[in-house]
């Protein structure tokens, strides 16, 4: 009887607070049918937004698996002063919330801040473009990759690269045929979660896009900016091109998970 | 407390790697923390520091900021009791009972996060207000979710599910059988052996979950910002505020309300590192 409960209360809260919405995003884009759903996603600003986010996550991507791995083999293989607050300082993007991590990058990067104001002489301008958006989306996915990596590198130790070593490998052979084999998949794992999260993010891009509209508007932004036109139908219609991503994220995250159980422990 | 220290002097004693690369790697790793995550919040520190006390009081009085601080906590602190039962019960269905659509079950909690927060936000509204599926219920009873305190509620149990639900799971599955069996035995009812035998264990995880649930609302902005209705003292988050302080180019006052909540999310998170460090020591000792 407890158990039939529980159960029944279990699956009533998961369907009215996780499934439902999903099904309302679904339902108000298809709300005039296919057509419209499609004449809303074909258009020009939502395909230009469309564009920007792309470029945005095909730029953020490798820097962040270049980053992930260099971080992850410093600290895992190496010992030196600041270690600790280094990794103290990788993981503190997950606890900065999103407007205010806007916020630190106008105040360095901006036309008022000391570096955005020292390079605006030379006309170059970091915040309100695609360099902002790229630079707030590196803050707050940077963690991503480096936590998924750096316990698997921990655990495999280090005993499979000295003897690779005093086989005189070079530190690349090193890297590209003991190593890497090892962390591809935990790797994977933090990249995709890493994508996913450079392309949702809202509110720290949302400070620093600037939000021309056709310009420098990303997907979600684009979301807010047809909602708040009363374009139901086109908002919506966007929005199923995030809900979509988000549910093929978490089917190939319970993908890697299935075939590499030793994966990091990301909620 | 030496024991703690132990594994710790013996790595720092260990001769230096004879692996390669440490050059390289730190270097990129370095830069790239000092740009993207050091410099930023060194400007806000700065900014805070050009502040000083007098204007930081005047910005953080302001009958607005103490407005929004307020429906932020309250909001918080509800959607976080809220997550922590919710989270309860989710972890423990999920571990104890097989059902068919578990695995769907399982896999649907990690949706919030997966799900970009303007999504949510406006899937939210859309189902709240007085036309929505569930809007259209509770508006003849004279409640209105969207665009009230209780929408910001929504929004923010919303996005923060999967902590609860994620940092207690794995408790229950450590959990001894033979525990609850021996207090059965001892003629235990159902309910005192929830209470005096389970629940005690799973502390940590309740903790942790709703501690970093509590967090991450105190930040929200994308899921609550449509639900909101954003009307100064009544349904204005502090995220809100800072971004039309922002919007004003009134810099000062957005890093002071900023600072003020880093600092808070900051501070909870620490505590909450100490406080689940001290529990399990004292399950440990065997208390």
């Amino acid at each position: 009887m407890t158990r039939r409960i529980l159960i029944g209360l279990a699956i009533l809260f998961a369907a009215l607070v996780i499934v439902l919405p999903v099904a309302a995003i679904v339902s108000r884009a298809f709300a005039d049918g296919a057509g419209a759903w499609w004449a809303a996603v074909s258009e020009a600003e939502t395909l230009q937004a469309v564009r920007l986010t792309v470029i945005t996550a095909l730029i953020v991507l490798p820097l962040n698996i270049v980053f992930g791995l260099c971080a992850a083999w410093a600290i895992a293989r190496f010992r030196f002063p600041g270690r600790r607050a280094l990794l103290i300082l990788i993981e503190i993007p997950f606890a900065v919330s999103p407007i205010i991590a806007g916020l630190c990058f106008l105040l360095v990067y901006g036309a008022y801040g000391p570096i955005g104001g020292a390079l605006q002489p030379w006309g170059v301008q970091l915040m309100f473009n695609l360099t902002g958006i790229v630079l707030v989306s590196l803050f707050v996915t940077c963690p991503f990759v480096v936590r998924e990596v750096l316990p698997v590198l921990s655990v495999t130790g280090e005993d499979e690269e000295k003897a690779a070593l005093t086989l005189g490998a070079s530190g690349w052979q090193i890297f590209r045929f003991v190593t890497f084999p090892n962390i591809t998949w935990a790797m994977v794992y933090g990249a995709i979660l890493a994508t996913a999260r450079a392309i949702g993010e809202f509110g720290a891009v949302a400070v620093v896009s600037g939000a021309i509209r056709g310009q420098t508007m990303t997907l979600p932004l684009q979301i807010e900016l047809l909602y708040n036109d009363y374009n139901t139908t086109g908002a919506f219609a966007a929005a199923t091109l995030l809900t979509a991503l988000a549910l093929v994220t978490l089917v190939l995250r319970g993908l890697i998970a299935a075939i590499h159980p030793a994966r990091g422990a990301t909620p | 407390m030496p024991v703690l220290q132990t594994p710790q002097t013996r790595l720092s004693r260990r001769r230096r790697s004879p692996l390669p690369g440490l050059g390289l790697t730190l270097g990129v790793t370095v830069t790239f923390v000092t740009l993207i995550v050091l410099l930023p919040l060194l400007g806000l520190g700065w900014q805070l520091a050009q502040l000083g006390w007098s204007d930081y009081l005047f910005v953080m009085t302001d009958s607005r900021t103490l407005a929004a601080l307020r429906i932020t906590l309250t909001a918080a602190a509800a959607a976080t009791v809220a997550n922590g039962l919710f989270g309860l019960l989710l972890a423990w269905v999920l571990v104890r009972y097989r059902f068919p659509g578990r695995a769907a079950l399982d896999a649907l909690v990690d949706l919030p996060f997966a799900l970009p927060t303007a999504v949510a936000g406006i899937a939210l509204v859309s189902l709240y207000s007085q036309n929505g599926w569930i809007g259209a219920l509770t508006a003849p009873l004279g409640f209105e979710i969207a665009y009230s305190w209780a929408g910001i509620v929504i929004a923010m149990l919303f996005t923060s599910v999967p902590f609860a639900v994620r940092a207690i799971q794995p408790l229950i599955e450590e959990l001894d059988p033979a525990e609850e069996a021996a207090a059965l035995t001892l003629g235990a009812s159902r309910w005192q052996i929830f209470r005096a035998v389970t629940l005690p264990q799973l502390m940590p995880g309740i903790l942790t979950g709703t501690g970093l649930s509590f967090v991450r609302s105190l930040g929200e902005f994308g899921a609550v910002i449509f639900i909101a209705g954003n009307i100064p003292f009544e349904t204005e988050i502090a995220s809100l505020l800072i971004m039309i302080r922002l919007d004003e180019f009134d810099y000062p006052a957005a890093a002071a309300i900023a600072g003020t909540m880093l600092a808070l999310s900051l501070v909870l998170l620490v505590a909450i590192n100490i406080a689940q460090t001290r529990l399990y020591r004292r399950f440990e000792t065997g208390a």
